[in-house]
């Protein structure tokens, strides 16, 4: 891989990355610089391309084949586009939260390691080493103390908070830098949502966090750093505070005082 | 202020009309199967029994039992399931799995469509080119099985195919963001999620195989021999064939013979049906969403 180059404070780089599906332009000339350790929302109406850049980030776009992309995009100040860019490596320190929890159909603790023993390959992981790393990962998600006796019990019979808090656990024992939230709290209930930004909110600092919102409210209380797009486009990016306080551009008061979206 | 008006009355008379319709329809659909189970069972039944299973035919196949044929039969469905099978599974693994979407996949899936429309008498003379001359296999059970084989091959494939899309696309791009590759996610996740519905298409659809006549007749089935294959490369008897052949073109066969024959042919694939519904029902309990 080639030397990180400038700007490699900078957890995600973006320069005239355009997109198309197909025929149709997808996202125009973003650029972006995403601060590491930072907690980005975005936000902007259905179809702006959020979840597509969202999406390119970790390149899991192009398994659509139709999908073409131009421009670049660094993370941690390579361009995950080159050639020699191994997807499985882009993706370990890259995790993803899904709309949807999606744990898989496996037990708790084996949703937990999933990845790790992915990342170990043949290496065989011990009893001890796995259940330390389980138990980390748990706790850092504030999950532990609720699974900590049912271990073996299937995750899909967790509640969909629980799920989620699993999604977010499963990532972290690979070490990602960054963390891809695609609306991680629009299928939960206001409790759970409320348990899920609260965890958010901890992981601040250790990871970067990229998370894409419908909720307004949430992403005023919990990022530090905002970005509004419109059609495929990058209208404003700035500290949260300012752009819900003072925003620079009519299009992002219109959206955020609710007159569309 | 509750009553029925004259439009509820007159919908649920139509109503009533089209349940009592689709109701005989079904019952004409199965109509006919009792019939033919009722007939066999019924002409065929009293004959049954442990000599008739395990004896070889005698007296110019006018007496005697089936265990030839039987056997035979046995081993033609297991080999082609073994030939079909592999071949099948990963065929439908490329395409549902593997697969880029463009026109090309779109050819082949509609390939496999048609294929499952080709008469078995056109598998069967395929069979003779292909695997009784050209591989020169001869007339044996390898290349009736092999014909059987590639006769089934769209249905296993489609079978697998569903199979496999039934399991959540949520459970692949989960696996995908952890850095697992195509064929980790299938090893770990897709295959053990499909098993089930595989291995219960596959059986149902490769079991009809065992009443196939065609296909077998000219390349590896035999009119009559008396003695068991010892290999994939010998000739042997089948059911389909034998029925075949005593209701048509032998003299003197008594009437209860053929039935007999049917019925325990048509038990055979109800057993193989059962077993793998069982065998669908006991994985499924074990599956973890």
């Amino acid at each position: 891989m080639d030397k990180p180059m400038q700007g490699a404070d900078l957890a995600i780089d973006t320069e005239k990355l355009n997109l198309w599906y197909g025929t149709f332009q997808a996202l125009y000339d973003i650029d972006l610089q995403i601060k590491q350790g930072m907690i980005t929302s975005m936000i902007g109406p259905s179809g702006c391309g959020k979840t597509t850049f969202l999406r390119s980030v970790n390149r899991i776009n192009e398994r659509l084949g139709y999908v073409r992309t131009t421009g670049s995009i660094r993370v941690l100040g390579y361009d995950i586009y080159q050639p020699e860019v191994e997807i499985a490596q882009v993706r370990k320190q890259i995790g993803m939260v899904f709309q949807r929890p999606n744990p898989l159909p496996l037990s708790i603790r084996e949703n937990v390691i999933f990845g790790y023993r992915l990342a170990q390959g043949n290496q065989k992981v011990g009893r001890k080493e796995r259940d330390n790393i389980v138990e980390k990962a748990l706790r850092e998600v504030l999950l532990w103390d609720t699974v900590k006796d049912r271990l073996d019990s299937r995750a899909i019979g967790l509640s969909l908070e629980e799920q989620q808090k699993l999604c977010i656990a499963r990532l972290l024992p690979v070490k990602p830098t960054v963390l891809l939230m695609d609306e991680p709290c629009s299928a939960l209930d206001p409790k759970g949502t409320e348990a899920v930004e609260e965890l958010i909110w901890e992981l601040r600092g250790e990871y970067t966090i990229l998370i894409v919102t419908h909720n307004m409210a949430q992403a005023r209380r919990a990022s530090e750093e905002c970005i509004f797009m419109l059609l495929g486009k990058v209208i404003e990016h700035g500290p949260t505070d300012d752009i819900f306080v003072t925003p620079e551009h009519r299009e992002t008061a219109d959206y955020i005082e609710g007159r569309y979206g | 202020m509750f009553e029925a008006s004259d439009l509820n009355n007159r919908n649920r008379k139509v109503e009533r009309l089209w349940g009592l319709l689709f109701l005989m329809m079904t019952i004409l659909l199965i109509l006919p199967v009792l019939a033919i189970l009722g007939v066999l069972i019924h002409e065929g039944g009293p004959i049954l029994s442990m000599d008739f299973l395990f004896t070889e035919p005698k007296d110019g196949m006018t007496a005697g039992g089936i265990f030839p044929a039987l056997v035979g039969t046995v081993w033609l469905v297991t080999v082609a399931l073994l030939a079909s099978v592999p071949v099948g599974v990963a065929a439908a693994l490329y395409l549902s799995e593997y697969a880029p979407d463009n026109w090309l996949t779109r050819v082949i899936n509609l390939a496999i469509i048609n294929l499952a429309g080709v008469p078995s008498i056109v598998h069967a003379l395929f069979g003779v080119g292909a695997f009784v001359l050209f591989f020169k296999f001869g007339t044996s059970i390898l290349a009736a099985s092999l014909t059987l084989a590639v006769m089934t091959l769209p249905v296993v494939i489609v079978a697998t195919r569903e199979s496999l899309q039934a399991v959540p696309q949520a459970f692949r791009e989960a696996c995908w963001n952890m850095g697992a590759t195509r064929w980790q996610t299938i090893r770990h996740v897709v295959l053990p999620n499909s098993v089930s519905g595989i291995l219960t298409g596959v059986i149902l659809e490769v079991s009809r195989t065992a009443g196939e006549t065609a296909p077998i007749m000219f390349t590896g089935a035999a009119f009559f021999l008396p003695f068991l294959p010892q290999s994939v490369f010998d000739q042997t008897m089948a059911m389909s064939l034998h029925l075949f052949v005593i209701s048509t073109q032998v003299p003197g066969v008594p009437e209860a013979l053929p039935y007999g024959v049917a019925l325990v042919l048509i038990c055979m694939v109800l057993a193989m049906n059962a077993i793998s519904i069982a065998f669908r029902t006991y994985l499924r309990g074990k599956k973890k969403w």
